[in-house]
């Protein structure tokens, strides 16, 4: 009561300088802008940091393969270690972070070791495209058909098939996603021999032009489809048991009575009223979920040699390409805070009551 | 009571109306209460055993055969040989000894560092709240497996230690959120305003008040910290990053290398492994729905 007030009667003596960088924060637009940038600055710079500063510092490791590969002495060795990962070995570390934010401000992510002359950017341009390709739609089929099964379980809670369908749902959910990988492709491809495992490797056939034709889209999809059932799969469960319990719950709410009680058609109460609140707290599971299916395509492009991020990604990995894996980490990293900003956006326009400043 | 019996169906429990078996104990008791919960609870227990007193009874498959290579299951071996003719059934009870030490390991200390920095974030408030707040929601959109990935390439993970720790730090901001919330709400209950106005310090009251009051959360969290542990370890094990001794994800990594896409033959091989680690997980997530009503006394009345 007293502290209550106290804050009313505060509140106005403020400055206004102070009250104008109060309103810019607490819009909601410009909020989420400012964390997704410092998210990316953040692990930007925690790679940056890791990569140098680790024991077994990867320039040094570069260094020594180049001396012993070629035989060529340590300060030629080192020169071209430093053009390769476009850093000045003899600046101080501080110097360097500054030069690396600048090239990547720039837009340039180096070259990479492995394949010497090609960027890393041309690289990612050439992989990204077919992950979020698959990771997006995936996870869209797997969103909206989880949700309206997840209603559909509600709304016919006493059906003598609902304990299966949940119990289906609940073993999907806990299952780990290259599980499921695996073992579609043991028993479609090999097993039961149902579908050309051998062909369906890649992101797309060999020869084909790519282009507005019926044959390159159908090719598209011949070869994400066991990524995508993949990644659909191993995510629909939770999908239809989050729907299922908050449905349930909205259906207990009172305004779904009153709903009732002013003679609204069931269809209009079903959408407007259970629907568009029982799919809140699902949008949130969607924006942690992006990042969470966005980096088990590592696994899952692995598993069906499916050529995305991800698969790049390990073959980085496998063969230590350290300014590969450092630019697809980070691009990695900037489509997940990007479409969680969108996630962000998307449920401020669902849920009015989280633009208004605080948030809370 | 007109009340209480309507909001009954929400709760969940009288879907499965518990059979209680007599002079087993009040734990056994309370556990088969949910059947699906007492299943993973049965299924759990299996695996620790087998992982224990398992590893005593069945000898290792040390020795290849060649002459027994991707033999079907038979009397001699029960899940068949592997492609060194190696008994696969000795391979799983002896691989999954890792996986669960690794699975509780993270578990405990991604629950602590969750449990610890919630509580301390939610009792504190302010500027230490905030920027805790900030910092778990931008590492909530850090992509964790890859990170996990390129870390493993720069840090040797071969310590389990290590690893668990490194999982636990990943994993830190989803449990540090529900916990941090828990507590927000616990806050504004009259005991803790009580223990609050008597100044019984801080560790008194996240220990004696706060803590006991959501053994339902930190059981929950224990069990996904476990859940995502093992969903790290093999997933780096299958890439083949991490070396780590002969267990269910190396299992998998071989008989992928070795073949399994493309002999019928070797689908007992890749199969029992993945059905291990299935199985296992889907112990986990189902004991703990026993687990959250044992630890949530109004589930349990209600």
């Amino acid at each position: 009561m007293n502290s209550a007030a106290i804050s009313t009667q505060v509140v106005p003596q403020k400055k206004p300088l102070w009250r104008w960088v109060k309103r810019i924060t607490s819009n909601y637009v410009i909020r989420m802008l400012a964390r997704a940038i410092f998210t990316i600055w953040f692990v930007t710079s925690l790679i940056f940091f890791l990569v140098r500063l680790m024991p077994s510092n990867p320039i040094e490791v570069y260094i020594n393969e180049l001396m012993v590969q070629y035989s060529i002495p340590y300060a030629e060795a080192r020169d071209q270690a430093a053009s390769l990962f476009a850093i000045d070995l003899d600046a101080p570390l501080y110097q360097q972070y500054f030069d690396y934010m600048v090239q990547l401000a720039h837009g340039n992510l180096g070259d990479s070791l492995r394949s010497p002359g090609t960027s890393v950017w041309q690289i990612i341009v050439a992989f990204l495209p077919w992950t979020l390709f698959s990771v997006g739609l995936g996870l869209l089929i797997s969103f909206i058909l989880g949700m309206l099964i997840g209603m559909l379980l509600a709304y016919k809670r006493q059906a003598l098939w609902e304990p299966a369908v949940s119990g289906t749902a609940s073993v999907l959910s806990s299952i780990p996603n290259y599980i499921v990988g695996i073992v579609l492709l043991v028993y479609l491809g090999v097993y039961w021999n149902l579908v050309p495992i051998h062909k369906m490797r890649g992101s797309r056939s060999p020869g084909i032009q790519p282009g507005f034709t019926w044959v390159f889209i159908a090719d598209i999809f011949f070869h994400a489809a066991l990524p995508i059932l993949t990644y659909v799969l191993s995510t629909i469960g939770s999908w239809i048991l989050s729907m299922k319990s908050s449905t349930i719950g909205a259906l207990g709410e009172d305004y779904v009575t009153v709903a009732r009680a002013r003679g609204l058609s069931e269809g209009r109460i079903t959408t407007a009223y259970v629907g568009r609140n029982a799919m809140l707290p699902l949008i949130t599971q969607l924006l942690i979920s992006i990042g969470f299916v966005v980096g088990g395509s590592i696994l899952i492009e692995s598993i069906f040699v499916y050529q995305g991020i991800g698969y790049r990604l390990l073959s980085a990995l496998t063969t230590r390409d350290y300014p590969l894996m450092q630019g697809i980490f980070l691009i990695i990293t900037i489509s997940v805070v990007l479409s969680n900003l969108l996630a962000d956006f998307i449920y401020g326009w669902f849920d009015p009551r989280v633009r208004i400043a605080g948030g809370n | 009571m007109t009340t209480s019996q309507a909001l009954m169906p929400k709760t969940g429990i009288r879907y499965w109306p518990g059979r209680f078996v007599r002079g087993i104990g009040r734990f056994l008791k309370l556990m088969s209460r949910n059947k699906t919960g007492f299943v993973g609870f049965l299924l759990f227990i299996g695996f620790v055993l087998m992982t224990t007193v398992g590893t005593l009874i069945v000898p290792k498959a040390t020795s290849a055969d060649i002459t027994a290579i991707y033999e079907p299951p038979s009397k001699t071996h029960l899940l068949g040989t592997d492609s060194q003719g190696k008994d696969i059934l000795a391979q799983i009870v002896h691989g999954g000894r890792d996986i669960l030490q690794m699975a509780l390991l993270t578990g405990i200390i991604s629950t602590f560092i969750g449990v610890a920095l919630g509580s301390l974030s939610a009792l504190i408030g302010g500027g230490f709240d905030a920027f805790l707040t900030m910092l778990a929601d931008i590492w909530l959109t850090i992509p964790r497996f890859p990170l996990l990935a390129v870390l493993a390439t720069l840090i040797k993970l071969d310590n389990m230690l290590l690893l668990a720790l490194l999982l636990s730090v990943l994993s830190w901001a989803g449990l540090y959120r529900s916990i941090r919330a828990q507590v927000f709400s616990l806050k504004e209950r009259d005991y803790i305003e009580a223990a609050v106005a008597l100044d019984l310090g801080m560790w008194h009251i996240i220990f004696s008040e706060v803590l006991p009051n959501m053994l339902s959360y930190i059981a929950i969290s224990f069990t996904f910290g476990m859940t995502s542990a093992i969903y790290a370890q093999v997933g780096l094990v299958f890439l083949g990053l991490v070396p780590l001794t002969r267990n269910w994800g190396v299992m998998i990594n071989l008989a992928w290398t070795q073949g399994a896409i493309f002999f019928k033959d070797s689908v007992y091989f890749i199969m029992a492994p993945v059905t291990a680690i299935a199985l296992f997980q889907l112990s986990i997530v189902w004991m703990s729905r026993s687990l959250e009503e044992i630890f949530n006394p109004r589930l349990r009345t209600g």
